[in-house]
């Protein structure tokens, strides 16, 4: 256990222990969010990389050559590139970016804030976690520089492709292997994570912090670090055995009989691709709760901040929250419906899924109820929060079509998934990073962004995502079949390239209206206006401390709450907000 | 603070709690009651942890279930009778720890640090026995590749190893705290936080024995 450090607070000196080894929760949710920040480009650049393939795959350009000389010999792509740039896209985006941002970034900095704690539980293990992160993403993003190139295999990386080795393409051997290798790095980082989670949540709560009084968003963090506890261990024991295959010769993965490119695989038998498959979505299921849940935590956040109005059913939020988590454990077969499952188990996970319906239109309910009547202000801040509810509807109603075994057969290798799952999953997350970093950015960095250009970036990505993903449904049901590289000579796709063309120009339509967001970040950070202490009147503790906050949180002063998260617009209140360390003589809770 | 004497209490009851004002729910955490949060924080941390490992070792199970269940390849790998001796010797060491810690209770620091001293022995002892198991299987030409059945006997022991490094490390510096005279009461946590985490791996590798006889 690392030493109660936490307990003595004086601020260390030099670079180094103040910036890159630091044991200050801001600073490590500074790190992992500048990491996930460089991610995400990354993230978008390969899937603009794609796109232009997907439209041009006859296109020749000089720097393809230059970059991948045997993948994209003479310049042209060939579909193994494109599919290792889906591979990579998908990796860096679901692991360095969705499940980093919003719960290590933003969890780390504002959860010991939020509830009144000086760190988190375990300062050095917070550290160790997110160096071991970074060394998570090093060791990813090497695979791209090693002979045969990043992997082919998805980022589900299914057997037998990501077990059988070189054989079954480029990428597949080295590659491959450190992506498993990278994987298994990250989870133990996830993991690491998840302790101090839970432990801080659960533990270092100041005096009057009851669980129910607490944020939403620390709610969504604490359910978070429980799925990522029990999911990133199932992947961990998941990528140990797949990586034992590849390099042991050992028979979990592939089954026997196996012809690979006109070769027979000799030296395996009776292994399963299913097994790998039932816990790799033992584990990726709950992720896409990781991914979302912090999300909602910040939306019903800013929603009753900038509505003026208490949480919609604040109760039955924290219900939802809980049960969105455990349902979450509960549903992996439902993306196995084309594996062969028995159809009454295929049915057993249809009707859980459909159940997580009812969570989720608690949650998407309360949401409108808490606008409802409010004083809305609408800051960039806010309209990322109402980005977040559409995007989360939208890409929830796709969801019921697939979770109904008959129709996903049809839909699952196409288009439809593809719209769905970056919808709800990316997207719909991204704005809830979004949502958070126009929040609490004054209290981060001490400066104010700019809100119109804020405000422009948000019309301008809403519009450009909405046009990027919502004609993937249609293209879907029209039978596009996904992880194809190129369309081009296949006739009844033929009527849809102009939509494919749209979907690539709304792409990179949105990826350039990201340099404002970038502009604004970095303007900001250097030139944007002081932040004064509490700039949204919000409620919650962050808010009680100066921008930035010292690096004892409370600067020895022991917060006490005695009101709830949301108390806004009380009747006989002298303002619009009770702060939850006001005095109880305020006024009385309800 | 009362130090709790017994694994059975700190499993069942949880880890012992100073007062707090209302309790867990009523009064909040408490951040900034010095060690009695950090304690908690400290047990809270070790069990969240038993339950990760738990599910590692969970789906290694179902993975080792299904794959037997799925294929007919499976043939039942002989099992060196050093494991046995090996049981006995992880058992011997829960023992000893507990007995130090019994001693600890009693203010008997002389005995403490001979009864800790001889569970991290044992400890080391076991995972030399491991080796040697490993070594005899080997030498008979079972490898971990050979059959479903050896792989998994190889993954299961050797996680379980690898969990029992970090406990015999956390064992070591209470031992070298122990005999430099330096365990006061802010080691308390640490002793009992690695002695439960031996307990838990003890448990484990007797489930891991009785599901290599029964089913591997």
């Amino acid at each position: 256990m690392s030493a109660p450090t936490h307990l003595a607070h004086q601020a260390p000196q030099g670079f180094i222990r103040k910036y890159v080894f630091s044991l200050d929760h801001k600073v490590i949710g500074i790190q992992y969010y500048f990491l996930g920040l460089f991610s995400v480009f990354l993230g978008i650049s390969l899937s603009l990389l794609m796109r232009f393939h997907m439209v041009n795959p006859e296109a020749k350009v000089s720097w393809f050559a230059h970059l991948w000389p045997t993948s994209a010999a003479g310049g042209m792509m060939s579909p193994e590139l494109y599919l290792s740039l889906m591979t990579m896209h998908g990796t860096i985006m679901v692991f360095f970016v969705l499940t980093t941002v919003p719960q290590s970034g933003f969890g780390n900095y504002f959860l010991p804030l939020q509830i009144g704690a000086e760190d988190m539980a375990f300062p050095v293990l917070n550290m160790l976690s997110f160096w071991t992160t970074f060394l998570a993403l090093v060791v990813m993003v090497s695979a791209f520089f090693v002979q045969g190139g990043a992997p082919l295999s998805g980022w589900t990386a299914y057997p037998p492709l990501s077990a059988a080795g070189r054989i079954t393409g480029p990428g597949q051997g080295m590659g491959q292997t450190l992506w498993i290798a990278s994987i298994a790095i990250f989870c133990g980082a996830s993991l690491m994570g998840a302790i101090n989670f839970i432990a801080t949540t659960v533990d270092l709560r100041c005096k009057g912090m009851r669980l129910m009084r607490m944020p939403l968003t620390c709610w969504t963090w604490l359910v978070t670090a429980i799925l990522a506890l029990l999911g990133f261990a199932v992947l961990l024991a998941a990528g140990l055995l797949l990586i034992l295959d590849r390099t042991v010769g050992t028979s979990f993965f592939i089954p026997g009989g196996l012809m690979i490119s006109d070769q027979i695989i000799a030296n395996h038998k009776g292994g399963s691709p299913l097994l790998w498959q039932h816990l790799f979505w033992f584990f990726g299921h709950p992720e896409v709760y990781i991914a979302i849940l912090p999300g909602m935590g910040v939306t019903s956040h800013l929603l009753a901040t900038f509505a003026r109005k208490p949480v919609f059913g604040y109760k039955a939020m924290v219900y939802a929250i809980l049960s969105l988590g455990f349902l979450g454990f509960l549903v992996w077969g439902h993306h196995m419906f084309m594996s062969g499952m028995n159809p009454y188990s295929a049915m057993a996970f249809s009707v859980l899924t459909m159940a997580i319906g009812v969570p989720s239109a608690i949650k998407t309910f309360n949401w409108i109820g808490t606008l409802w009547g409010g004083q809305i202000h609408f800051t960039a801040a806010m309209m990322f929060a109402l980005g977040f509810v559409s995007l989360f509807v939208t890409g929830g109603l796709s969801g019921i079509f697939l979770g109904q075994p008959a129709l996903d057969l049809y839909f699952h290798d196409t288009y439809f998934v593809v719209g769905h799952f970056h919808m709800i999953m990316g997207v719909a997350a991204i704005f809830g990073m979004f949502a958070g970093t126009f929040y609490w950015f004054p209290k981060m960095f001490g400066k104010m962004m700019n809100e119109t250009l804020g405000k422009i970036h948000f019309f301008a990505t809403f519009i450009g995502v909405y046009c990027i993903f919502m004609p993937m449904h249609f293209v879907g049901i029209a039978g596009t079949p996904r992880r194809y590289s190129d369309f081009s000579n296949v006739e009844y796709l033929a009527p849809l390239m102009p939509v494919q063309r749209f979907m690539t120009h709304a792409a990179y339509f949105t990826a350039a209206v990201q340099i404002l967001f970038l502009i604004n970040l970095f303007w900001s950070l250097w030139k944007g206006p002081k932040a004064p202490m509490n700039p949204w009147n919000s409620t919650s503790l962050e808010w009680t401390v100066p921008s930035p906050p010292p690096f004892d949180n409370f600067a020895g002063v022991h917060p006490v709450v005695n009101h709830g998260p949301y108390e806004f617009s009380v009747p006989g209140a002298p303002t619009d907000f009770i702060m939850q360390t006001d005095p109880p003589s305020v006024t009385s809770e309800s | 603070m009362g130090m709790s004497g017994s694994i059975t209490h700190d499993i069942i009851q949880g880890p012992p709690r100073p007062p707090v004002e209302g309790g867990w729910e009523g009064g909040g955490g408490g951040g900034f009651e010095g060690r009695g949060a950090f304690r908690r924080a400290s047990f809270t941390g070790l069990f969240v942890m038993l339950a990760a490992s738990t599910m590692l070792f969970a789906a290694f199970t179902s993975a080792m279930v299904v794959r037997r269940g799925l294929s007919d390849d499976w043939a039942s790998m002989a099992k060196p009778p050093i494991l046995l001796l090996n049981t006995a010797i992880l058992l011997a060491s829960s023992l000893a720890l507990d007995l130090a810690r019994r001693a600890l209770k009693s203010r008997n620091r002389a005995r403490f640090n001979g009864w800790w001293t001889a569970g991290t022995t044992l400890g080391l002892l076991f995972l030399c026995g491991q080796a040697l198991a490993w070594s005899q299987l080997n030498a008979a030409g079972v490898f971990i590749s050979s059959n479903p059945s050896s792989s998994f006997f190889y993954v299961l022991t050797f996680a379980h190893a690898i969990h029992l490094l970090g406990g015999v490390t956390a064992l070591l510096y209470v031992d070298v705290q122990a005999w430099r005279l330096r365990l006061g009461p802010a080691k308390r946590t640490v002793i009992d936080i690695s002695a439960i985490f031996w307990h838990f791996l003890d448990g484990l590798w007797l489930y891991l024995m009785v599901l290599f006889y029964v089913w591997g």
